[in-house]
């Protein structure tokens, strides 16, 4: 008798050969389920993620800063239509997930629930927030749904170029005057912590990291990837003369890593549970242009089919 | 049709050419900022993602075009002044830019239909000036034509959509289209700068591109099944400087940070 396999050992074997899943090949039912899971909350991400950005495009102090940022906020919103078509692959409408996200049901990223309310802010997202984003994407590069994995190449360019921008903005006040220096700083203070957390809940804590690393979906732990971001973040705020506002931080000779001090967590998880300073702004907001836009979107469906029936009668 | 209007009484002085070139070029730029700076408002807040992004790639195209032309300023100014002083150091009545661009955005219909009748003008415009005897501002003009052409087809596009959709869509771009109108007919005044530019060959007299302008835009009203006010008096006031209640709280929101931090540098 020849071995026997499941399906499910089967597939198991395939994405541990590093082979890609694509839409049409058979999947576990849960593993489809994450798949979207993930991606939708990413895709939301992305949106949701344009609206602390578009907070200040309109007050950009230079019209340099103003064409950055507002193309900055376009990519993310290229990002989030990507990974809709993306996840759509999965058997899944965009107005289902983006009614997910409306009632709640879909999460996106916590880091847009704190408000943007300096110009420095500018800086320190793109520095950190697109930073700790990279530090994940790349990750995903490699991930086992093969949509995902080529949306995140192509994304991951784009994210490198949003963290260089906001690191540029950090270093331009850093090196201005008194004030300015301070509301860098000050920006830093706000995002640090948040930032950390981006990369979510520490190994012991993350029921679904394990079933997610099996299947090859994520390929490293929330903490490597927190430790990665720390190392490679610490020096470049050393190096325009900002102060990483945690006392525990060390360089550790050993392990070649800084050590740094523990995370907040019941704040962790009173933002991801819908009270941080802006999680209802940005679901009404999300809300509102979505309603104020249906008349817009009905009307371009009407005006579409209209059009495909005049075609049609001209051509019999 | 011509319209008539204003309630300005403001006798011009004489000007050098060199003086006429400079205000020409600051008021195509500030057409450009202000209308750039409205159509990013709409960032994160359009009817479907597609067109967010639609809508700020046109917000790029203006504040990049206005770019341009506040640097060919600086350049003629020839003092120091710098781009970003020009954005960002002048007040209400030292902006030239349309009346209509400094309106509010409205909802969808309104924002588009002050895009058609700016876009269309700018169209023609801009085509005549890709020819000006002025290199630079030539060279501007040839570099912005095709974003040009296509934000007068995409506009044009959308009112048609809006007009020839739903009951609802004709309703309000009709009223869109009644509410904007005031406002349009100052696009075709003719004053010394624009005279003298045109004698120059440097610019075009916005009066002379009327008839194309309005053979175009009856065209476009045809095909979205909508209807063109007949009332001919505008508004006027924005080429001298002279702006509605909107402009001063667009200025204080987009000027904020280096007027709050005057020693600053972004
Ligand atoms: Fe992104
Ligand atoms: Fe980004």
């Amino acid at each position: 008798m020849g071995e026997e396999y499941s399906l499910e050992d089967r597939f198991q074997q395939y994405v541990e050969a590093e082979n890609k899943v694509e839409p049409k090949d058979w999947m576990p039912e849960k593993y489809r389920q994450t798949v979207i899971r993930q991606m939708s909350q990413h895709a939301h991400s992305e949106v949701i993620g344009m609206q602390p950005e578009a907070n200040w495009i309109t007050r950009a102090p230079s019209l340099r800063s103003k064409l950055i940022l507002l193309a900055k906020v376009q990519d993310e919103a290229g990002h989030g239509l990507y990974l809709y078509s993306a996840t759509e692959t999965l058997g899944i409408t965009r107005d289902e997930l983006i009614n997910q996200l409306q009632t709640g049901k879909a999460k996106y990223s916590s880091i847009f629930n704190y408000p943007t309310v300096t110009w420095a802010d500018m800086g320190a997202v793109g520095w950190l927030v697109d930073g700790a984003a990279i530090q994940n994407q790349v990750m995903l590069c490699r991930t086992s749904y093969g949509p995902y994995a080529r949306a995140m190449v192509k994304i991951c360019k784009e994210e490198s170029f949003h963290q260089r921008q906001g690191y540029e903005i950090m270093m331009r006040l850093a090196a201005g005057t008194k004030e300015q220096k301070a509301m860098a700083q000050d920006a830093l203070n706000r995002w640090w912590w948040p930032s950390l957390m981006m990369f979510g809940p520490s190994d012991d804590n993350s029921p679904n990291s394990a079933q997610s690393m099996k299947w090859r979906i994520k390929r490293k732990s929330n903490d490597t990837l927190r430790q990665e971001f720390v190392d490679k973040t610490v020096p470049q705020a050393e190096f325009i003369g900002l102060t990483i506002p945690d006392p525990d931080l060390k360089w550790n000779e050993e392990r070649k890593s800084y050590d740094f001090g523990e995370m907040n967590w019941d704040e962790f998880y009173a933002v991801v549970k819908g009270n941080g300073p802006c999680n209802k702004q940005r679901i009404i907001n999300h809300i509102k242009a979505h309603e104020e836009g249906a008349w817009v979107r009905e009307a371009a469906n009407a005006y579409a089919k209209k059009q495909q029936a005049r075609k049609k009668q001209s051509a019999a | 049709m011509s319209f008539k209007g204003g309630w300005l009484n403001i006798t011009e002085q004489k000007i050098s050419e060199k003086e006429a070139l400079l205000q020409y070029v600051l008021r195509l730029a500030d057409d450009a900022l202000i209308l750039g700076q409205r159509l990013s408002e709409w960032c994160s807040k359009g009817p479907v993602l597609e067109q967010d992004i639609a809508m700020s790639n046109m917000a790029l195209d203006h504040i990049g075009r206005a770019r341009l032309l506040y640097q060919m300023a600086a350049e003629i100014k020839g003092d120091g002044t710098t781009e970003d002083d020009f954005a960002y150091k002048r007040d209400t009545n030292e902006f030239k830019n349309f009346l209509l661009l400094e309106q509010p955005n409205g909802h969808w219909g309104d924002t588009i239909a002050k895009l058609v009748f700016y876009d269309t003008l700018n169209y023609f415009l801009f085509e005549k000036l890709t020819e000006s005897a002025n290199e630079n501002l030539a060279g501007i003009a040839q570099k912005a034509i095709k974003e040009i052409t296509y934000h007068a087809q995409w506009s044009a596009e959308w009112m048609i959509r809006l007009g020839d959709g739903t009951e609802e869509s004709k309703q309000k771009m009709q009223k869109s289209i009644d509410d904007i109108w005031m406002w349009v007919g100052e696009m075709f005044e003719t004053d010394q700068v624009e005279e003298m530019m045109a004698v120059a060959s440097i610019g075009y007299k916005t009066a002379d591109l009327k008839d194309a302008w309005q053979s175009k835009i009856n065209q476009v009203m045809e095909m979205a099944t909508l209807t063109l006010p007949t009332d001919t008096w505008a508004q006027t006031g924005g080429r001298k400087g002279v702006h509605s209640e909107h402009l001063g709280y667009i200025l204080a929101e987009m000027q904020f940070l280096p007027r709050a931090y005057p020693d600053a540098k972004w």
